[in-house]
This record gives structure tokens, C-alpha cells and sequence, in this order.
């Protein structure tokens, strides 16, 4: 077995088993807390497929933010101790695992009916399409497309702070 | 004279030891594990030291003088004190969480300090070309975007700690830690992004680098200017940076005057109220090691890193990481002397000071200075121009890379950038690269750098 492949078995059910729990567990917070360690093998993951800034925007935007702002929202709540959360008795829990099980075997039998193209891009060259500077030159580059959708998109996420400053104000 | 001292500085590439050839260059990222780690650990008790001294000092008091000589030993008493002191655990605190939020804390400041780039080191080639490796443990491409992620998930030591406590006044700690270092780090970002408009590079070996410029750009500087105290990036980048980022380093600490969430006067001790013992000594080790990491970056980023103040050879015989931790020990200095000076910010005020004051401040600044360094590149490109470019290694093309991302995907025809991306240097045709699978078939690794 090499590291690589150490590495990934490791990561891989670091993953599976932090979702599993956090789909399971009872307690709000013991949820969130493993969908942050499951962000964080993902971004390991990432770094293992040399996409260095991908996996440190992972880690800044979903791990440092986004479930923060969700931990926060849970104390705030008052959600903290455990509840009761889950029904009982319903078909839900039968209906997901018949759905994650068949999902799980048309993905294992789409490499018999669907070939994907592989690449032969050498290491090297992957180990620099994950730099900063590769991915700023190609997505702000007025030759590529990028750079417009980039900028609407920013426009949206001010109109949503924006938005949400109305929400929480009465007066401004 | 100090041509010889020079050379001795400089290691062979390759040894021979008991019959082992041994590459050197590849041992430099465990050397740097412990060297950080060492320096880390071992200068713990001693801020602590420091610290009651200096305070002593400003206060006109006495400060530790039984323990050892002029009171060197009182940080081991103080740790030892600690050890013994009953481990008490609260009722109803979620356990689990309760013992994981201190380990978290040290653990995540830890490691933010794997970047920092603590010197070069120089090795000489087999056929006598000489190259320079920073001693860090990891010399990645985001480096600074990983010191701002780890930075971010200090966060959950602190929270969790608040809340697993079960205790109101340890709740309320938390909040306000947590929601001070979110309202901190934007301004910092701002700071910090100054910076990266300024050096060109997420890499902070290459921001440490970029700082060995001469000032301003000017060609008829001198040349002991060059890389000197005025051409680091604190008056590079207008000074108003280097401020913004040292506020928000203390704020990011939660340290006086910024050390709200644990303001004994309403809080009691904040989100560690419930801790006692040595999870108590944790938290306390944590807050430390933050300081020093994010004093190493306001080192690296602003005070030039390794280089010494002036460009001259006496100068450039003390090692890079000695001047490394003078600067850091300043920065701990200045922790102690805000300490001692200033009382604690009301809430409002200090929400009001990152929010509507540093915030702006720092969007502008950005703003001003992305247009000082393209207005300083296009008079630097004109012939005969007395200025030097902002960034002299990456400035980056867009019209190479564009062809050269779709040939990536053909896999026809790539130009390879070299680790600088300064353009193509060698066509690669679609018959010589070898394939990603079997993985048994590439070919061998680059040394690691």
C-alpha cells in the first residue's frame, strides 16, 4: 500500500463515519461538529489532488464560516442539549437507505456502462493547475469568460447582505 | 574575511554518512518541524517570564524574584503549581467536548505555525550552482490563506468551551470571543491582502523575499538599502496596513485591551471559568502560542521576516531565524506594553472600531494601493524609468496561461510554467508525458523542495 492510498483509505472512513454520525447523532452541536471534520478530510482530500487553494477555500469558507455561523445558531437557540430530534415509525429512514444503497451501486457499475476520458497530463503539470496564480490568470483573464459571471455573482452576495441588514433593522 | 564566514553557511547538496548518501535538501522540512516546535514550546514558560517582568518593570514594582535567579525559574514553579492543583470537572458539562475544546485550541494554534518561513538556508549543487531553501515545514502555495483557515478554526476551541462548560458566564465568553475574531479577521484580511497586492504571492517565503527590494523601488537607492527596515513591507504599503494588522492581532487574541471574553470584572474568567488544573494550563499555552504565530506573521509580513535591517555583510552573518525572533519577541514585547498601558474596550466601542472604522479603512487602503502599484509597474516598464517594479517575479501573463489550460486538457501541446509562472520554458508534447495511470510508471519524483 502506498501513502497515497493510505492516506485516502484513512480520509475516506474519517468522512463516511463523521457524516454517518452526524446524520445520526441526537445532539445538534455533536452534528455540526462532524460535518466541520468532514469538510476537513474533504479538504485534505483536495490536497492530495494538489488543489491547494480549493482546499484552503474549503477550509476558510465552510469550516471557518459557514459552521460557525451554524454552531452559533444552535447556542443562540438553546438547541445545545439533547433532544429528541428524530421521528420515529416513519418510512423515511427505510426509503434513504434503499436510495443511498442504489446510488451507491449505479455509481459502482457507471465505470462498466459510461468510459471516462482520461488525461494524460503528467504530475507536474496537475501539481501547477492548483496554484493561485494558475486559477487567478485563467479566471480574471479577459480572454476567458470567467471574469463576468465572477463579478455577478459578488453582486448577489451583496444583495444578500444587504437584504439581510433590512431584515434585522427596523430603522436605518 | 567575510567572504569565508559566507561560505561556511553554505551545505553540500549531497553527503556521504556511513555509506548513505543522504540529499539534504530533503531533510530541511523536519528540521523545520523542529526547530517550530522547539521554539514554540521552549519559549512558552519564558513569555510568561517576560511578560511579569516587563509589566513589573512599567509598573514600578519588583515582579518575580524568589524562584531561581531574578525569578527565572517562576514560570516552571507556576506550570509545576499547576500540575497539582485538582483536575475538578462541573456537573453536567457535555464531557466529550468539554476535554476536546482545550486540546483543540493548542492544537489548531500549533499548527497554523507550520508555514512560517523561519530562514533560507543556502546549498550548493553538485556542479557548484548554488540554490536557497526556506526552512518552513510546509512551503505551500496558499500559505497565507492557510495561517487565515486556521486562524478561522481557532474559533471552535474557544466555542465549544463556552458552551460545553454549561455555565452562562462561559457561554457569554464565548460568544463574544467568537464573534470578536469574525468581526477581526476581515480587517485583518484587508491587511494582509495589502500585502499580497504588494509581494505578488500567497507563498510567504516569497513575501519575505519580495520584502529584499530597494525602497520604493528607487534604482539610485543605495545598495545597504536594499531589503533594510525601508523597504520592508510596513512602509511599503503606507504604514496604515501594518497598524491595522496589529490591532486586529491583538483583537485576535483576545488580549488586553481587547480581552473582552475574559474581562474578570463581568465575566469572571469567560469561556474558561470551568476549567481548572491543566486543561486550564492548555488554554492558557494556546493563547500564547497564538500570539507568537500571529506575531511570526506580522514578522514575516510586514517586518521583513528573516532579513536583517540593513544590508550589510557584518549584519548578514547572524543567522535569519535569530532575526526572526527578535522580531517576534517585539511583537510579544508590544502584547506586554498594551497590556500594562490600557484599559479594556467597552463592547460597542470595540465593535464599532473593527466594523466601521478599521473595516473601511483598510478597503480603502487596498483600493489605494492596487492602484499605487499599477500606477508604479507602468512607469517602471517605460525606458529609462528610476523605478523598479512592485512585483519584479509574478507578473503573471494572462495571454501563455489561456493557451495554455485547454492544451492541459487535450493534452496536445502545454507549455510548462516554471514554480515561479514565469511563462513557458519547455514545450511538452503529448507523446513524452507520461500518463497519471498506472501510477507505477511516472516518473520519479522532484526532490522535495
Amino acid at each position: 500500500m502506498t501513502p497515497q492510498l493510505a492516506i485516502f483509505w484513512l480520509l475516506a472512513i474519517i468522512s463516511v463515519v463523521a457524516s454517518l454520525v452526524m446524520v445520526r447523532s441526537r445532539n445538534p452541536i455533536r452534528s455540526a461538529l462532524c460535518l466541520v471534520a468532514t469538510f476537513l478530510s474533504i479538504a485534505v482530500f483536495y490536497i492530495t489532488l494538489s488543489a491547494q487553494f480549493i482546499a484552503a477555500v474549503q477550509i476558510i469558507v465552510y469550516a471557518g464560516a459557514i459552521m460557525v455561523l451554524f454552531l452559533f445558531v444552535i447556542m443562540l437557540l438553546n438547541m445545545g442539549a439533547g433532544q429528541e430530534m428524530r421521528d420515529k415509525g416513519t418510512l423515511q429512514t427505510p426509503i434513504a437507505i434503499g436510495l443511498g444503497v442504489s446510488f451507491l451501486v449505479a455509481l459502482l457499475f457507471s465505470q462498466r456502462i459510461v468510459t471516462l476520458p482520461r488525461t494524460n497530463v503528467s504530475p507536474e503539470l496537475i501539481d501547477r493547475m492548483g496554484e493561485v496564480q494558475t486559477i487567478g490568470a485563467n479566471l480574471y483573464s479577459p480572454a476567458q469568460p470567467w471574469l463576468f459571471p465572477f463579478e455577478i455573482t459578488s453582486i448577489l452576495l451583496l444583495v444578500a447582505v444587504v437584504g439581510a441588514i433590512i431584515m434585522a433593522k427596523r430603522r436605518i | 574575511m567575510f567572504e569565508s564566514l559566507f561560505n561556511a553557511f553554505i551545505l553540500p547538496e549531497n553527503v556521504t554518512w556511513f555509506g548513505q548518501n543522504l540529499h539534504l535538501p530533503s531533510f530541511v522540512p523536519y528540521v523545520a518541524i523542529a526547530g517550530t516546535l522547539g521554539f514554540i514550546l521552549g519559549i512558552l514558560p519564558m513569555l510568561i517570564w517576560i511578560e511579569r517582568v516587563v509589566i513589573a518593570l512599567m509598573q514600578d514594582r519588583i515582579g518575580p524574584n524568589r524562584v531561581g535567579p531574578r525569578g527565572l525559574l517562576q514560570a516552571a514553579a507556576d506550570v509545576l503549581k499547576l500540575f497539582f492543583k485538582e483536575d475538578f470537572l462541573p456537573k453536567s458539562v457535555d464531557i466529550r467536548l468539554y476535554y476536546l475544546a482545550p486540546f483543540l485550541t493548542m492544537l489548531i494554534a500549533l499548527s497554523a505555525g507550520a508555514v512560517l518561513p523561519a530562514q533560507n538556508l543556502t546549498f550548493r549543487h553538485g556542479d557548484g550552482t548554488l540554490f536557497r531553501i526556506p526552512v518552513t515545514v510546509g512551503d505551500v502555495n496558499v500559505g497565507l490563506l492557510y495561517i487565515l483557515a486556521m486562524s478561522s478554526l481557532g474559533v471552535y476551541g474557544i466555542v465549544l468551551a463556552g458552551w460545553a462548560s454549561n455555565n452562562k458566564y462561559s457561554l457569554i465568553g464565548g460568544l463574544r470571543a467568537s464573534a470578536q475574531l469574525i468581526s477581526y479577521e476581515l480587517s485583518m484580511g484587508m491587511a494582509i491582502l495589502c500585502v499580497v497586492v504588494l509581494a505578488g504571492s500567497l507563498k510567504l517565503s516569497d513575501i519575505v523575499e519580495a520584502q529584499n527590494q530597494l525602497p520604493f523601488g528607487i534604482k539610485a537607492a543605495p545598495e545597504f538599502l536594499r531589503g533594510s527596515v525601508f523597504s520592508w513591507f510596513w512602509l511599503q504599503s503606507l504604514i496604515i496596513p501594518v497598524i491595522l494588522y496589529t490591532i486586529s492581532m491583538i483583537a485576535e487574541t483576545n488580549r488586553a485591551p481587547f480581552d473582552l471574553p475574559e474581562a474578570e470584572s463581568e465575566l469572571v474568567a469567560g469561556f474558561h471559568t470551568e476549567y481548572s488544573s491543566m486543561k486550564f494550563a492548555t488554554f492558557f499555552a494556546g493563547e500564547y502560542v497564538n500570539m507568537l504565530v500571529v506575531s511570526a506573521l506580522n514578522a514575516a509580513l510586514f517586518w521583513g521576516g528573516s532579513l536583517p535591517p540593513l544590508n550589510l555583510a557584518i549584519l548578514h552573518i547572524v543567522p535569519g531565524f535569530v532575526w526572526y525572533i527578535l522580531k517576534i519577541m517585539m511583537g510579544i514585547f508590544l502584547y506586554t506594553w498594551l497590556r500594562a498601558t490600557l484599559p479594556r474596550l467597552r463592547y460597542d466601542a470595540l465593535m464599532n472600531l473593527g466594523w466601521k472604522k478599521m473595516l473601511p479603512l483598510g478597503l480603502f487602503w487596498l483600493f489605494l494601493l492596487s492602484g499605487y502599484s499599477l500606477i508604479r509597474d507602468t512607469i517602471a516598464e517605460q525606458k529609462n524609468s528610476p523605478l523598479l517594479p512592485t512585483t519584479t517575479r509574478y507578473i503573471v501573463t494572462p495571454e501563455p496561461v489561456t493557451e495554455k489550460v485547454p492544451a492541459l486538457m487535450t493534452s496536445e501541446r502545454a507549455n510548462a510554467t516554471d514554480a515561479n509562472g514565469n511563462g513557458a520554458s519547455k514545450p511538452v508534447t503529448g507523446a513524452e508525458m507520461p500518463s497519471l495511470v498506472p501510477p507505477e510508471e511516472k516518473p520519479k519524483d522532484i526532490p522535495i523542495p
